[in-house]
């Protein structure tokens, strides 16, 4: 594995006192947030609370207007850089009718690593037909990204996230729409990925995944209410909170 | 074989058919781009915006390509900066500021004193295409090619993912405003050959072809690429044995060519026997 997976000295991910707010709309302010290596964590909040804005921090999508966020205490320029960030899509955001194929698709985790021109060397292809092989999808990777099904396109996008060997997965949603299959896999390779010392954020509606999968968890709404152990954090009065007094049937 | 041989005995016969195939080769390239971003409004935009900078750029004495280039990329700026800061929607603002921009060069042109023909604005005019421009062509199809064959993997990402390219460190606002840049360059050279209103045509139609025939990139670009150097060829011949606008040929046959594919393409064609599989 590669050396930006062994676990920093302090905490995978560090945000203190962010805020963001675009042209004057708050959608975030004051959130504090540590999480360690090798962990998986829920993200929780109705829409609008925050979790997309939060993600697009730690991607450096969007620039706080206030606060730090570091990621194995580099900065989020540094940590991209560093290849440190994955972030894996919902699939109903990607145009499933782009010419591309699989194989492709798992290739562009490994540009970062690449020289200007993205010419893979034989070291990316070991990569990509490994990423590959962890998501089962080695028989599909000359098909085009469009033939298949939502459970195997996230799949895809997960191997890219391996290919890329990146140490903070952040991944929005990944159970909307996935088969029973997908779902048990992306559950066993959350769990090799704790193993490996990743550190794995899921934004989710569903508090059933959430307590099925997650270590820690995270509530927010505007701000970060509330983290840590799930057993914890999962309060009734944590959870009214989260969601205006209206909690969703688990 | 005359009919093949006798216009190459015309000097400029010969010019026009290596200009609109080069022209051709390269619209056809960024074709893919503008086709896989959804920016085919985008490129009739911007090939209407640099007629003003044509004209300016004329009445300076300055290479035309740098006024088209500013005026350009201008538009974008303006369309951009118009759109951030009201409530109106992105392809109203698109519509509004291109054709501004538009009206404004039909104002210069008739009021700058200079030896520009509009209808060689308006329609092209290959025919009698003059070695100053020919170079400048040369260039600007030097300086996009390199690019995008340097950025290829890269734009390709930007285009299917901008998210992830950003997120692995990749500057997306670099890529965008280079492919915009690009983009404003391709429609000062496409306008020497089919003019300000049909270079759109050369910077989707081609791609949208290629589009139908493959899953994959590269043989879209090169599928892309040899339909409308094809069509190019075939146009201005057809124009010379025809006696008609040369544009319209040039389209004319890339529209044929399309409508060729919709019809028979083996996946996606309408009347394919696989279609049921296509997902």
């Amino acid at each position: 594995m590669s050396g930006r997976l062994i676990p920093p000295a302090g905490p995978r991910i560090e945000v203190e006192q962010l805020c963001v707010d675009y042209n004057g709309t708050v959608a975030l302010y004051d959130a504090d947030l540590s999480l360690p290596a090798g962990c998986i964590c829920g993200l929780v909040g109705m829409n609008g609370a925050g979790k997309t804005t939060l993600f697009k921090a730690l991607t450096g999508f969007v620039r706080p207007s206030h606060g730090r966020i570091r990621i194995n205490g580099l900065t989020v320029l540094a940590a991209q850089r560093d290849q440190a960030v994955a972030y894996v899509p919902q699939s109903e955001g990607i145009d499933c009718n782009f010419p591309i194929s699989v194989w492709d698709v798992v290739m562009m985790g490994r540009y970062g690593s690449m020289n200007v021109l993205r010419w893979p060397r034989q070291s990316d292809r070991v990569a990509v037909r490994d990423a590959l092989q962890r998501v089962d999808l080695l028989d599909l990777a000359q098909r085009p990204i469009g033939a298949l099904s939502g459970g195997q396109r996230k799949r895809a996008f997960l191997a890219r996230a391996i290919a890329q060997r990146a140490s903070v997965l952040l991944l929005d949603e990944p159970f909307n729409g996935v088969d029973v299959r997908t779902e048990q896999l992306m559950a066993q390779l959350f769990l090799q990925f704790r193993q490996e010392g990743r550190t794995i954020l899921i934004s989710t509606h569903d508090l059933g995944h959430i307590r099925a999968f997650c270590d820690l968890v995270v509530l927010i709404n505007r701000t970060v209410l509330a983290y840590g152990e799930t057993s914890a954090v999962f309060t009734p009065e944590n959870l009214a909170r989260t969601f205006g007094g209206m909690v969703p049937k688990p | 074989m005359t009919w093949l041989l006798e216009p190459l005995s015309h000097a400029f016969m010969v010019k026009a058919l290596l200009v609109s195939a080069l022209v051709g080769g390269v619209c056809g390239l960024l074709s893919c781009y503008m086709t896989l971003k959804g920016w085919a409004l985008m490129g009739d935009a911007v090939s209407h915006a640099v007629m003003p900078g044509v004209v300016v750029a004329y009445a300076l004495g300055l290479p035309f390509s740098l006024g088209a280039f500013v005026f350009g990329v201008g538009s974008v700026a303006a369309i951009g900066f118009v759109k951030q800061k009201s409530r109106i929607k992105e392809d109203t603002v698109i519509g509004l500021v291109f054709t501004g921009f538009f009206a404004l060069g039909l104002v210069l042109v008739s009021k700058v004193r200079s030896n520009i023909d509009l209808t060689h604005i308006l329609f092209g005019n290959v025919l009698g295409i003059s070695s100053s421009d020919i170079q400048q062509t040369l260039l600007i199809s030097a300086l996009v090619v390199g690019l995008l064959l340097v950025f290829r993997r890269d734009l390709l990402l930007f285009c299917f993912d901008p998210t992830h390219a950003r997120s692995i460190g990749i500057n997306t606002g670099l890529l965008h405003y280079m492919l915009l840049s690009v983009l404003s360059l391709t429609a000062v050279a496409g306008l020497q050959t089919v003019g300000v209103i049909l270079v759109v045509a050369m910077l989707v139609t081609p791609g949208a072809t290629a589009y139908l025939l493959t899953d994959r990139f590269d043989r879209m670009t090169l599928l892309a690429i040899a339909s409308s150097v094809l069509s190019s060829l075939i146009g201005v011949y057809v124009s010379y044995w025809s006696d008609s606008s040369t544009a319209g040929c040039i389209v004319l046959v890339q529209t044929g060519l399309f409508l060729l594919a919709f019809l028979l393409a083996p996946r996606y064609g309408i009347l394919s026997s696989q279609r049921s599989q296509a997902p």
